[in-house]
């Protein structure tokens, strides 16, 4: 991977950032067709698609509240659904209150803060842990959430008319997944590569008990505990030395 | 009523997104087992990420599965090797892209 050097003109930050945008383009472009598609076959204003793209800006929510809000539920049902679709969205800021404290836009890039974000940044600040070409991490976000809503809009208007059968593309985004968890694991074998096995074993563990609706907010909140446990644990053992 | 619905939505996701940042972006510290964990939990989020992309096929064990498990090795194998996001990614859907049509 090329190393950064000083933070660079605005021009360049952009550049950087939209190149580490691209894989993400595919998956929320493609998913946001589909997500247009569905919603719009629902029978939901075209308003209210843009809408969703732009202030809720969750991919699994807004696909799951398309019958919600056909089937007008209450705005509590609406809330804990959001509560448990999104639930996970809450243990991807801890990582990251201290660089952000240090962003403009701050709180722009909180709202924007989906799992594919998330992952981005992640890799970012693996890859530069100087922080150094923070700034840019503004434009990714934007630049996520313009494919996202690129794609709801050209799904809502042009509908099942569009000509190309892209089913499976959105292994993208598992692929990104991947990737960014490997970059991380290459980093720094012994710990990335520990936290993530814990990641990997509990995830499967959780998802094979709990089913597939349900596993996801236990296996972060154990994966979690477990971590705890192992920080404790090492740190106990270096006292002892 | 759609307005009401979209609104709650999108406040509950806000709110979940900010809960670390309005908890700990001011004076109040995280409490430090917390602040040691922070750095170690990307891995394993992403981790639990990737399972949760994979979970239909790892759940019911399908020709599907089959489609995935390769192109998950494969973009595994070509970024170990070439280190580059995008062809990683590139290879790895397609691969999934022509196998679910193949074995399907």
């Amino acid at each position: 991977m090329k190393k950064h050097n000083a933070q660079g003109t605005a021009g360049s930050l952009f550049k950087m950032a939209f190149l580490k945008s691209l894989p993400v383009l595919c998956g929320y472009v493609f998913l946001g067709i589909a997500f247009g598609i569905m919603a719009e076959e629902a029978g939901l204003a075209f308003g209210w698609i843009l809408m969703m793209s732009l202030i809720v800006y969750a991919g699994s929510m807004q696909f799951v509240m398309v019958p919600l809000l056909v089937g007008a539920v209450s705005p509590v049902t609406m809330a804990l659904t959001a509560l448990f679709v999104n639930g996970r969205h809450i243990f991807y800021g801890i990582s990251f209150v201290e660089s952000f404290k240090k962003l403009r836009h701050r709180w722009y890039m909180i709202f924007a803060l989906t799992d594919e974000t998330y992952s981005v940044l992640c890799g970012c600040k693996n890859e530069d842990p100087g922080e150094r070409n923070r700034d840019s991490w503004f434009w990714i976000a934007l630049m996520d959430q313009s494919y996202w809503v690129l794609g709801s809009v050209i799904g809502a208007l042009l509908g099942a008319a569009l000509p190309v059968d892209f089913t499976g593309i959105d292994f993208s985004m598992t692929a990104l997944f991947i990737v960014i968890l490997l970059e991380q694991i290459l980093g720094n074998k012994r710990v990335a590569g520990t936290s993530a096995a814990i990641g990997l074993v509990v995830g499967i563990i959780c998802l094979l008990v709990f089913g597939t609706s349900s596993f996801l907010l236990p296996a972060l909140l154990i994966s979690v505990m477990l971590l705890s446990v192992w920080t404790g644990v090492a740190e106990r053992r270096e006292v002892a030395r | 009523m759609i307005l009401l619905l979209i609104l709650t939505a999108s406040a509950v996701t806000i709110l979940l997104r900010a809960f670390p940042f309005v908890l700990f972006g001011g004076k109040r510290q995280m409490p430090s087992v917390i602040h040691r964990i922070a750095d170690l939990m990307p891995p394993a989020i992403i981790a639990v990420l990737v399972v949760y992309c994979l979970k239909g096929s790892i759940a019911a064990v399908t020709m599907e599965s089959l489609a995935a498990a390769v192109a998950a090795a494969a973009t595994a194998l070509v970024h170990i090797w070439k280190r580059n996001t995008l062809a990683s990614i590139a290879v790895g859907t397609l691969v999934y892209m022509v196998l679910i049509r193949v074995l399907l």
